[in-house]
């Protein structure tokens, strides 16, 4: 058995140690080494966005990045998006608009969707849609994704001026 | 994936001395956005990946009076969130800004796309039209490189095994100057060129005092057209001179036929995206000059 590598991460917040081959994707680290099933494969060529996190402060899809590119890494996924119990307004108005019908896509829409709303509160249709460019859906037609994230951004909105 | 060992040096002496290691396959890594796809489909093998983007000058970003330093593993997204890059090199962002989406665009390099030598690589005409030079390290020592003369065969690049390109540079952008990439493809994002063009042009008053085209995806490599932009050198700034650029262009392309257009197809588009480019291009030079 060839030697793995010790990765030393923070994830959403946390830090997180793990032992990985070289060749694995911090994918399949999250997924099956990690347990962190809430980011999902779909593609595993960098098309469909479905396994997009936030890496370094930026969002990748983490089929494309190696488990030992992540050492020393900041790191959010799927699961750091809910405020404890509460849902975070992209999940609430997900499930409101209907902005999911199998629901692999959606992890990785929200968190590609909450990175673009951290950084401009408030992006119009275009914006939106060029921004979610590397996010496929095969179900929803995107047009209520779409819906969501603007009603999102209005209610981010409405709590940062509370 | 199969099986490979990973280092990550903090220099480019200990990159070159693991990228010349006898008897191995190994590949650098930047980005990752091709490697990583063809090593998991079997398209390219590595016994040895070398993570590249640790290296202190591989990420430099500096604009300055001698012009742009792009260190080989910057990512699109670090060049087109520089508002000063933004306004000197603003065809240089039309490509930066158009390399897959969002994700893709927070991973991948300039390097990489020129490295990765396709003949799609949608930065690669505009570099080519804006003059850029490659510096490469590598154990014979430093060289550099019109990126021109950077891609030899589809997939295929000039470094020499052990080399590593280290930055790209480009000159400071003359007065008069403008320049602009334009890519067609079926939809808005997140597709191959089926054709891509690349000019630069340099204007004095109503005369165009240098000009370089260069095209994607209609020969085995990026096609730098010098003829074409050329042709355009002493000329008036008119549409019967940029015609004749775009003719040029079109002439001079060697498209194939696949799912994305026949060969006939891809010339036409040579013409017309030629004509936008340079369009596109001069409009920039009046708002400098
Ligand atoms: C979903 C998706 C969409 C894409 N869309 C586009 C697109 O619209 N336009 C486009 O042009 N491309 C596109 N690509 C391809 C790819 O993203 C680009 O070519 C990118 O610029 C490659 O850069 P990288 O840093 O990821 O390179 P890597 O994958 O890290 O490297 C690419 C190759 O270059 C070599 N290499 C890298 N850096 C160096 C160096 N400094 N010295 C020597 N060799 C080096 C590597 O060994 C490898 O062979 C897309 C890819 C994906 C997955
Ligand atoms: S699984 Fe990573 S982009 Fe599709
Ligand atoms: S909900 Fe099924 S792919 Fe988007």
């Amino acid at each position: 058995m060839p030697a793995q590598t010790h990765v030393t991460a923070t994830i959403n917040g946390e830090p997180v140690q793990f032992l990985c081959e070289p060749r694995q994707s911090l994918l399949e680290c999250l997924r099956d080494i990690l347990g962190m099933t809430g980011t999902k494969e779909g593609c595993n060529d960098g098309n469909c966005g479905s396994c997009t996190i936030v890496f370094d402060g930026r969002i990748v899809t983490s089929c494309l990045v190696l488990g030992v590119e992540a050492r020393g890494k900041e790191i959010s996924t799927i699961e750091g998006i809910a405020r404890g119990n509460r849902l975070h307004p992209l999940q609430q108005a997900f499930l409101e608009n209907a902005a999911l019908q199998c629901g692999i896509c959606t992890p990785g829409f929200i968190v590609a969707a909450k990175a673009l709303l951290d950084q401009e509160p408030e992006p119009d249709e275009e914006r939106i849609r060029f921004w979610l460019a590397n996010n496929l859906c095969r179900c929803t037609g995107y047009d209520k994704i779409v819906r969501a994230v603007e009603q999102a951004a209005a209610v981010c909105k409405q709590e940062a001026a509370r | 994936m199969k099986w490979f060992d990973y280092e990550c040096p903090r220099t480019v002496e200990a990159a070159v001395g693991l990228l010349s290691a006898p008897g191995r396959k190994v590949r650098a890594l930047a980005g990752g956005t091709d490697l990583l796809v063809q090593l998991r489909a079997g398209r390219r093998e590595a016994d040895l990946v070398v993570d590249i983007k640790e290296i202190g000058e591989l990420n430099e970003l500096r604009l300055d009076s001698s012009g742009l330093t792009i260190g080989a593993a910057v990512p699109c997204y670090r060049i087109y969130n520089d508002p000063a890059i933004c306004r000197a090199y603003p065809g240089l962002i039309d490509a930066v800004s158009l390399i897959g989406g969002t994700q893709i665009q927070g991973r991948a390099s300039l390097g990489g796309n020129l490295a990765n030598a396709a003949p799609s690589a949608d930065a690669v005409p505009i570099l080519i039209a804006l003059g850029a030079q490659c510096l490469i390290a590598g154990p014979g020592g430093p060289r550099s490189l019109p990126v021109e003369d950077f891609c030899v065969a589809p997939g295929r690049n000039a470094l020499a095994p052990g080399e590593l390109l280290v930055s790209i540079h480009l000159a400071p952008p003359l007065p008069g100057s403008g320049a602009a990439y334009l890519r067609f493809i079926p939809r808005n994002e997140m597709d191959i060129a089926v054709v891509g063009a690349g000019a630069s042009v340099v204007l004095k008053g109503n005369v165009f005092a240098a000009a370089r085209i260069a095209l994607a995806s209609v020969a085995p490599v990026p096609l730098f057209v010098a003829d074409a932009g050329d042709s355009l050198i002493g000329k008036p700034v008119d549409e019967a001179s940029i015609n004749a650029a775009a003719e040029i262009a079109r002439a001079a392309a060697k498209p194939i036929t696949d799912m994305r257009g026949t060969a006939e197809y891809r010339r036409h588009l040579c013409g017309v995206m030629t004509r936008r480019a340079i369009a596109r291009a001069i409009a920039r030079g009046k708002e400098t000059n």
